[in-house]
């Protein structure tokens, strides 16, 4: 519940201060953001097994969003940034929607 | 996973059978964990989660926002961008060019009290547009090029590639036999051989024209484009540049 008014209040902030993306951040920011919502459905369906552990739940948003980034970071060095990229955001799409399906089965049973 | 794909009834079903025990399992409804963990409970867990998603909702606000203000450019790779860029500014030194020409002109004009300078552009103009419209002889740097037909194979369509590629490959004034081309140049499939506007080209076919003679000479020698396509032919080709020649065809207008 308090997860879910942060949300809110993120994107309320969002919408409010009109943040531009810092131009050394913005090839990164959209894997972070892919990565961080991994982590959230990641979270939601811990929780609805039981299984939710906080200190898990931070340091694995903290951890896969900054992980995310350093691997485009990575590519784009070596040259093969996009398509990096690419390959992070299927598998992290992938996770997405395995976790999903998870906690879709736990709400409604199917 | 698997066990939470075991429907709900199964439950109800093995609580019925309990029933009697007195302990009456209390029926769950399907949504029953959704709504506990939207119960609100204030630890330092939940604040941290409650950080984390108010910094992600920020995030993709901020994303979506810088998304929407550039959508062509943020996307653009490195080269992408270097490319874009020196298009742009070949343009701008090209209209540029075109400005200072212009304002010259423009210039010549205001001081020019006896009409010498208006005089000397409107004939620099009617040059110009005698050379397009072919009424005036021309002089310049360009290709000859020469097709033997023995096999008399060559079509008109043939002869209207070559002169159309040589149009794209910049030549501003063409030849072909003793024809000078204009925007309304046409060629035919007569009896004997081709036509072009009216008049009867004998093999072999001479073709000048004048322009870049480089670009003209690769455009004409591509794989694939009109020399080969004329040699398939059974014709001789022979493209020769000249650094300078005369156009002395006209056309009668």
């Amino acid at each position: 519940m308090v997860a879910l008014i942060g949300l809110v209040a993120g994107v309320v902030l969002g919408l409010v201060f009109q943040p531009t993306v810092p131009l050394w951040l913005q090839p990164y920011l959209p894997i972070a953001i892919v990565a961080a919502l991994d982590a959230m459905f990641g979270g939601v369906r811990a929780r609805l097994e039981g299984v939710f552990d906080e200190k898990t739940f931070v340091v694995s948003f903290v951890g896969n969003t900054i992980l995310a980034a350093l691997i485009v970071f990575l590519g784009d060095q070596l040259g093969v940034g996009s398509q990096l990229s690419t390959g992070v955001v299927v598998v992290l799409g992938v996770r997405i929607f395995s976790n999903a399906a998870a906690i879709r089965r736990k709400l409604f049973g199917a | 996973m698997s066990d939470a794909a075991k429907p709900p009834g199964t439950t109800r079903t093995t609580g019925g059978e309990d029933g009697a025990a007195g302990t009456p399992e209390r029926p769950r409804r399907p949504l029953a964990p959704l709504t506990d963990m939207l119960r609100p409970r204030l630890t330092r867990g939940q604040l941290a989660g409650a950080l984390l998603s108010l910094v992600l909702g920020f995030a993709v606000v901020a994303q979506v926002q810088a998304n929407n203000h550039d959508t062509k450019f943020a996307t653009a790779r490195q080269d992408e961008l270097v490319g874009i860029l020196s298009d742009l500014t070949q343009r701008s030194e090209r209209l540029r060019g075109d400005l200072r020409d212009l304002e010259n002109t423009k210039a010549g004009l205001e001081r020019d009290a006896r009409g010498q300078t208006a005089l000397e552009e409107a004939r620099r103009r009617a040059d110009d547009y005698g050379l397009l419209a072919g009424t005036v002889p021309a002089q310049g740097p360009g290709v000859e090029i020469t097709v033997t037909d023995p096999r008399r194979a060559v079509r008109a369509a043939n002869l209207l590639d070559a002169l159309e590629e040589l149009r794209d490959a910049g030549a501003e004034v063409v030849q072909v036999g003793d024809v000078r081309t204009g925007v309304d140049t046409y060629f035919v499939d007569g009896p004997e051989g081709v036509l072009a506007d009216g008049r009867f080209l004998p093999p072999p076919y001479r073709i000048l024209a004048i322009g870049d003679p480089h670009t003209m000479a690769t455009a004409l020698g591509i794989p694939g484009g009109v020399v080969r396509t004329l040699r398939g032919l059974g014709a001789e080709v022979t493209v020769t540049p000249r650094a300078r020649m005369t156009v002395s065809a006209v056309r009668s207008g």
